[in-house]
């Protein structure tokens, strides 16, 4: 049977929708908060789908934007419950509790992050750009645990959620919405990058870069500007995802973290706009039930993942269309 | 800050340059001849450690752990590589790093399965423990001086290898050329299987020496192969010369890092605030120094390929 993408996209966002409400109805908070989660990851899958699965570069490393995001967060909550100043030495202030200063603040380090590092690590390009993504990972990892101001080891504990103008945030169902709309609003985002002169470019360049070059085309530019805003959607779900816990700690910095990212990509298709979301939510869904079953969970998802890579290139999404979609 | 500390140092950063060495060796040759990424080499590093753990547990014998462990991870490596890695030559870098990926989950929740969450533990045998004293009047623990010897040992033994046997040939032209020395009558799916095996027992041995020293546990293989990342990505993928020198410089950079950055910033600082941000800098120090080659070498320091 093969069903068209376009359907599947609309399911998957009539289910998004649909099964928080039912689960409100209900009354299921945890099954909101799983949805959360799963959304959240999306968002940050769907930040490294476009150096991914536009630009065909494999970065091993971008929980890096996600650990960023996090900090962001923690640390300016942080700063405001504690009533203390942060100084940046250009800027002193009180920190914030307020989500719209703190997604913004946290996409703005995230890209700046991402432009001097994609400046150094561009430059590279298969197995050592897979390696380098990873040490810089790493390093920012290493960094966290011994940055004691900030938790250290320990991370950083927020005892109440940041505020949206009008909304109560400690009500799951409002949170879930305001992840929500963000998830569309970064998708919407992702299928206009993909269908405009910039996308074809980039999508160009995946498949052959000397002919991207010849035709007079700046290849690493193109790589530049995808990483910067992969790197702020990661971060800003970095964000999100701090908030949904409350809690941020080395782990968003983690390697394992980084190869989650990249793991829900491929259960959903490599560079189909819908790929990341359906991954995510497979992920979860299977995370919540095996994980139920039995404490080694993990084992039957290295078994998908190699069944996934072996046998059913292209993801849930190549499967059910038949077509394989981007190679990378 | 007295010279005899310098030199111990020193020391303990080659006794951690030549483990990383093991490790990374295996990731440079699998990469170098058969352009494949493996990140599951930290699990076969954790199967040499808990094989030589649990065979020196129930033996006694330290000899026959580390024996264990070679053969343990050879094995290991040897079988995984002929149900699933040789189906993954020919695929896309992103494949590589997803099945290999599913091989960590595996094998670590495999290993938890087996073993439990509690770390196990290896000791150094008494024929080798405590002290001894170097010229100069140094005291160093004789076990580490061997683990330096046994590195050194198997890094001449792999040089020998691969350039004074038979099968070193293979495994040079095989990096070349593989249709050619097919073509030549070589099998070379067999010559991959003992590549990986090769690969797999040196990280298993390196697991398992170095197991004693810390414990053995599950994730312990991790860190270990991302430092190994960072070696092969300095000395330039697929040789084995920069394995050697980019694990040394490695080892030093970490272990002198970690000790004498948080005394010069005592220099100019208080204690406990240069205590602090020079262990933070010092745990960035080899990714610092891994970007500075990377800016000079996009391949690293004997890297060929672009």
């Amino acid at each position: 049977m093969r069903v068209q993408e376009k359907t599947i996209n609309a399911l998957v966002v009539v289910g998004l929708m649909a099964l928080p409400l039912i689960a409100f109805v209900n009354d299921e908070p945890f099954t909101i908060t799983l949805a959360t989660r799963a959304v959240i990851l999306a968002i940050a899958a769907v930040g490294l789908n476009v150096i991914l699965g536009i630009g065909g570069l494999v970065s091993f490393g971008h929980a890096l934007f996600f650990g960023i995001g996090g900090y962001s967060m923690g640390i300016l909550a942080h700063h405001a419950q504690t009533y203390t100043a942060l100084d940046l030495g250009f800027l002193t202030t009180d920190g914030t509790k307020l989500m719209p200063v703190i997604w913004l603040v946290a996409m703005a380090v995230s890209a700046i992050v991402a432009y001097v590092i994609g400046l150094l690590i561009l430059r590279t390009s298969g197995v050592y750009f897979i390696m380098i993504t990873l040490a810089f990972a790493q390093m920012f990892y290493y960094f966290s645990i011994s940055w004691a101001k900030y938790g250290g080891e320990d991370g950083l504990s927020i005892y109440v959620r940041n505020d949206f103008p009008g909304l109560n945030t400690l009500i799951p169902i409002q949170f879930y919405a305001i992840c929500f709309i963000i998830l569309c609003i970064v998708l919407f985002l992702y299928a206009r990058l993909q269908a405009s002169p910039y996308g074809l470019a980039l999508n160009a360049n995946r498949q052959t870069e000397t002919r991207v070059e010849t035709v007079g085309l700046n290849s690493m530019k193109l790589k530049l500007v995808a990483f910067v805003i992969s790197g702020a959607i990661t971060g800003l779900a970095g964000a999100l995802f701090a908030d949904l816990n409350r809690f941020v700690s080395p782990t968003m910095f983690s390697w394992q973290l980084s190869g989650e990212l990249i793991v829900l990509i491929i259960i959903g298709g490599v560079g189909r706009l819908m790929g990341p979301v359906i991954g995510a939510c497979v992920f979860i869904t299977l995370e919540h039930f095996l994980g139920g079953l039995t404490d080694f969970w993990h084992i039957f998802l290295g078994l998908i993942l190699l069944c996934i890579v072996l046998f059913a290139r292209g993801g849930v999404v190549g499967v059910l269309t038949g077509k394989e979609g981007a190679h990378v | 800050m007295s010279t005899i500390l310098i030199i111990e140092q020193i020391l303990n950063g080659l006794q951690f340059g030549v483990m990383l060495f093991l490790m990374a060796a295996g990731l440079t040759l699998i990469f170098g001849v058969m352009g494949l990424i493996n990140l599951a080499h930290g699990s076969l590093y954790m199967v040499g450690a808990f094989a030589a753990a649990a065979v020196a547990g129930a033996t006694g014998s330290f000899l026959l752990g580390l024996i264990a462990a070679f053969v343990a991870a050879a094995l290991a490596g040897a079988i995984v590589e002929m149900v699933i890695i040789r189906r993954l030559y020919k695929a896309a870098h992103l494949d590589q790093v997803l099945a290999t990926f599913a091989l960590i989950l595996i094998f670590s929740e495999g290993t938890r399965w087996l073993f439990g969450s509690f770390p196990l533990f290896l000791n150094i045998p008494s024929a080798l423990s405590g002290p001894v004293t170097l010229p100069g009047g140094i005291q160093y623990s004789l076990y580490r001086l061997t683990l330096i010897a046994i590195g050194l040992a198997v890094g001449l033994g792999l040089w020998v290898l691969i350039e004074r046997t038979r099968i070193g040939v293979q495994i040079r032209a095989g990096k070349n050329d593989r249709e050619m020395i097919s073509a030549l009558g070589v099998d070379i799916g067999k010559l991959y299987t003992l590549i990986f095996a090769l690969g797999a027992a040196l990280a298993g041995l390196a697991g398992a020496l170095v197991g004693a020293i810390q414990s053995v546990q599950v994730g312990m293989g991790e860190p270990v192969l991302i430092l190994a990342f960072v070696v092969i990505v300095i000395g330039g993928i697929g040789s084995i010369r920069g394995a050697f020198v980019g694990a040394l410089l490695v080892g030093l950079t970490d272990t002198l890092g970690g000790v004498f950055l948080p005394e010069l910033f005592k220099l100019f600082m208080d204690n406990g605030a240069a205590q602090k941000s020079g262990s933070a800098l010092a745990s960035m120090g080899i990714y610092v120094l891994m970007g500075v080659v990377l800016i000079w070498r996009p391949t690293g320091l004997f890297g060929a390929r672009a």
